[in-house]
């Protein structure tokens, strides 16, 4: 291994002078056009993350207007079931608006307001991210415009439907594969050409350096709940302790760890393997796709061998991406975590699990971290800890999972 | 030895008027026809560029996007790109051929490969849009040993510091980006303003070759027409795509259009 994770050194700033982690993943591979926007952006946040004021603004708005802390619970039913280890959730999707794209959407917005920016732009996937985004430029008095492919506005009804209520515009995007891959890129096109008026938010912990380093600070905040929550349960933090988080562009996976770096909790990252008997998946850590350039930064990902971006496949439109964040490349490349992948079977069937044994009902993002869950914990201990992020809420998964399981249940 | 796109500015200077580059993409709308396309506009076109198309572009305005997924969709691989500029440059070995697209492509084909295949095809420059300075600079180094041009971009967010530095690691052609804008954009800044952020570049260093690019058309050609060089590329695959329409033939078309141009700065 030519390279390790620096102790006592935040995951977002391990990378090099050249904004490279490990020297291979990140960067800035962006037009010329943007270099100003996103080394100014990158001054105002450097001055951001250090200013007491700022700080106190941002917990101000994550206590009062998001919810923190969302809770832990102990899923009793399902620790009973697996016959195994504990298993918990840590319910970020009891967050203001039902997931943790809340964190990165409002710290967004406080920093567009920062850089005297009144129009902000986002892309979305599952339509969570354009859902927070509108939400908090609503709250923020932002005029916002949400990119979605076409084919993601078909299948996430109800958050396009709330994107339209908190009165964003939504521009449906109608290259390649219509999907979260293409809303990245056409939001990204936009920004070029209105950067001098407009503040771009990244939906994910992808994109160039500034965009992933802004939402991994936002969800931090999931981790910093989770290891006090963690020492009220046991007293301290447990010895061993399985963090499990579904990756598709990673930015809940970053946040669920980040404070537990140091410590000698196992990180498990599930990706999205797709459907069962099918070759295309969303998994590039899992099947060792290669590093190439995607949306502005160096990553694994699924790609032809020319290098063009390859199609993507799963029932979870918020994995459904075909690159990964270079901080999860990073933590795979230097065994720091480990990722594996379920199919949309398997998402499902855990869902299906969970919502019928619990009080919780994960959307089918989070429902492949479930997924691993089910699959490892008969073969542990009541020592295990298992704690799984539920970062979604499945009500906006509820006419595909109608149609998979005839029944929805919640 | 003077470069050949050294060379075309040269002769462009002579006649006291500005270079035409055109930008067609490699394999739009097939292999063939992107080959006679680039033998009909070389008769009047000073310099080339040639898009090798890349899905993800994340700069590409919706007329060069539509060519790029015309040309993948034919199948186009980068080998039939260098095949292309091959067998061009056999007919027409004194007319510079500029090769632009995203890093990644030459990423995993590895840059000492690319820069090969470049050099036995006769390639004169590199245009790639996603390697900014001073993230570009050891391969642009790497390509003025081989002889080929790495053409460095600059936009109106560039500060004037940066376009120092830029400018002196630069070669023989540089690229100003007329606008905030992805290719294609309308023009949405005066052309007067244009030439006002031009002339403050080149008085940075008069003796580089600066041309201007995007927004640029047949209706706003001859209104910065005093730059050393103009790029219109969305114009003509537009051009393109409305022919296919049409059920014209784009190679006819694409001939008299590149005519017009020219006819415009002379």
């Amino acid at each position: 291994m030519s390279f390790k994770i620096k102790k006592r050194t935040q995951l977002i700033d391990q990378h090099d002078k050249n904004f490279m982690y490990g020297g291979k993943f990140g960067g800035n591979f962006i037009p010329e056009t943007l270099k100003k926007p996103i080394d100014d952006l990158t001054k105002l946040f450097t001055k951001l993350r250090n200013d007491k004021l700022f700080l106190r603004e941002r917990d101000h708005y994550f206590v009062n207007y998001i919810g923190a802390p969302t809770p832990l619970i102990k899923l009793e039913n399902l620790t009973d079931y697996l016959a195994g280890a504990q298993v918990y959730a840590k319910v970020v999707s009891e967050a203001n608006g039902g997931a943790h794209k809340i964190y990165n959407a409002t710290v967004h917005c406080l920093i567009a307001k920062k850089a005297g920016k009144k129009f902000i732009v986002g892309d979305t996937g599952a339509g969570y991210a354009g859902k927070m985004l509108s939400m908090a430029a609503k709250k923020f008095g932002l005029k916002c415009k949400i990119f979605m492919g076409a084919k993601d506005i078909k299948r996430q009804r109800p958050n396009v439907e709330a994107i339209k209520k908190n009165g964003a515009e939504i521009v449906p995007v109608t290259t390649g594969s219509q999907t979260l891959v293409d809303a990245v890129s056409e939001c990204m096109r936009y920004w070029v050409s209105n950067c001098d008026t407009t503040h771009m938010c990244v939906g994910s912990t992808v994109g160039p350096n500034i965009f992933i380093k802004i939402c991994a600070w936002s969800t931090a905040q999931i981790s910093r709940e989770l290891m006090q929550q963690l020492k009220e349960e046991f007293g301290k933090i447990p010895k061993k302790l399985k963090l499990i988080n579904c990756v598709g562009g990673g930015s809940s996976a970053a946040g669920f760890w980040n404070e537990f770096m140091d410590t000698n909790a196992e990180f498990i990252g599930v990706e999205a393997g797709g459907p069962k008997n099918s070759k295309l998946h969303a998994a590039p850590l899992t099947n060792g796709s290669k590093i190439g350039i995607l949306h502005g930064a160096a990553q694994y990902v699924i790609q032809d061998k020319e290098g063009q971006i390859g199609s993507t496949e799963s029932i979870s439109a918020g994995l459904d991406y075909p690159g990964i964040s270079p901080l999860h490349c990073f933590l795979k490349d230097t065994k720091r975590a480990r990722y594996t992948s379920a199919s949309d079977e398997e998402a499902l069937e855990a869902y299906r699990l969970v919502s019928n044994l619990e009080n919780i009902s994960p959307s089918l993002e989070p429902s492949h971290a479930f997924a691993e869950a089910i699959k490892i914990a008969p073969k542990l201990k009541s020592s295990d800890v298992i704690v799984v992020n539920s970062c979604g809420d499945s009500i906006k998964d509820k006419d595909i999972i109608k149609q998979r399981l005839g029944t929805y249940i919640r | 030895m003077k470069s050949k796109i050294a060379l075309a500015f040269d002769k462009c200077r002579k006649a006291k008027r500005a270079a035409l580059i055109t930008y067609t993409v490699a394999g739009d709308n097939n292999k063939n026809n992107s080959l006679k396309i680039l033998n009909i506009i070389s008769k009047h076109a000073d310099i080339l560029e040639l898009g090798f198309p890349h899905n993800t572009p994340i700069a590409d305005g919706g007329q060069i996007q539509e060519s790029s997924h015309r040309a993948l969709k034919n199948g186009i691989k980068l080998k039939d790109v260098f095949q292309i500029v091959k067998k061009f440059k056999k007919n027409n070995p004194a007319k510079p051929i500029i090769l632009m697209g995203y890093y990644n492509l030459i990423y995993q084909e590895g840059e000492n490969k690319f820069l090969k295949s470049c050099n036995i095809s006769g390639v004169d420059g590199l245009i790639i849009v996603d390697l900014p300075y001073p993230e570009n600079k050891k391969f642009a180094e790497k390509c003025k040993k081989k002889s080929i041009n790495f053409i460095q971009l600059l936009s109106p967010t560039t500060s004037k510091k940066r376009m120092k530095k830029i400018i002196k690691d630069s070669h023989d052609m540089i690229y100003y980006i007329s606008m905030l804008s992805t290719t294609g954009g309308k023009l949405k800044v005066s052309p007067k303003k244009i030439l006002q952020n031009y002339n403050f570049i080149k008085r940075i260093n008069p003796k580089k070759n600066l041309v201007i690019g995007f927004g640029i058309t047949d209706k706003t050609i001859s209104s910065l027409k005093s730059a050393n060089g103009l790029v219109v590329g969305s114009m003509l695959c537009k051009t393109i795509t409305n022919s296919l329409k049409m059920g014209q033939n784009p190679v006819i078309k694409l001939g008299k259009v590149v005519y017009n141009l020219k006819r415009k700065l002379i």
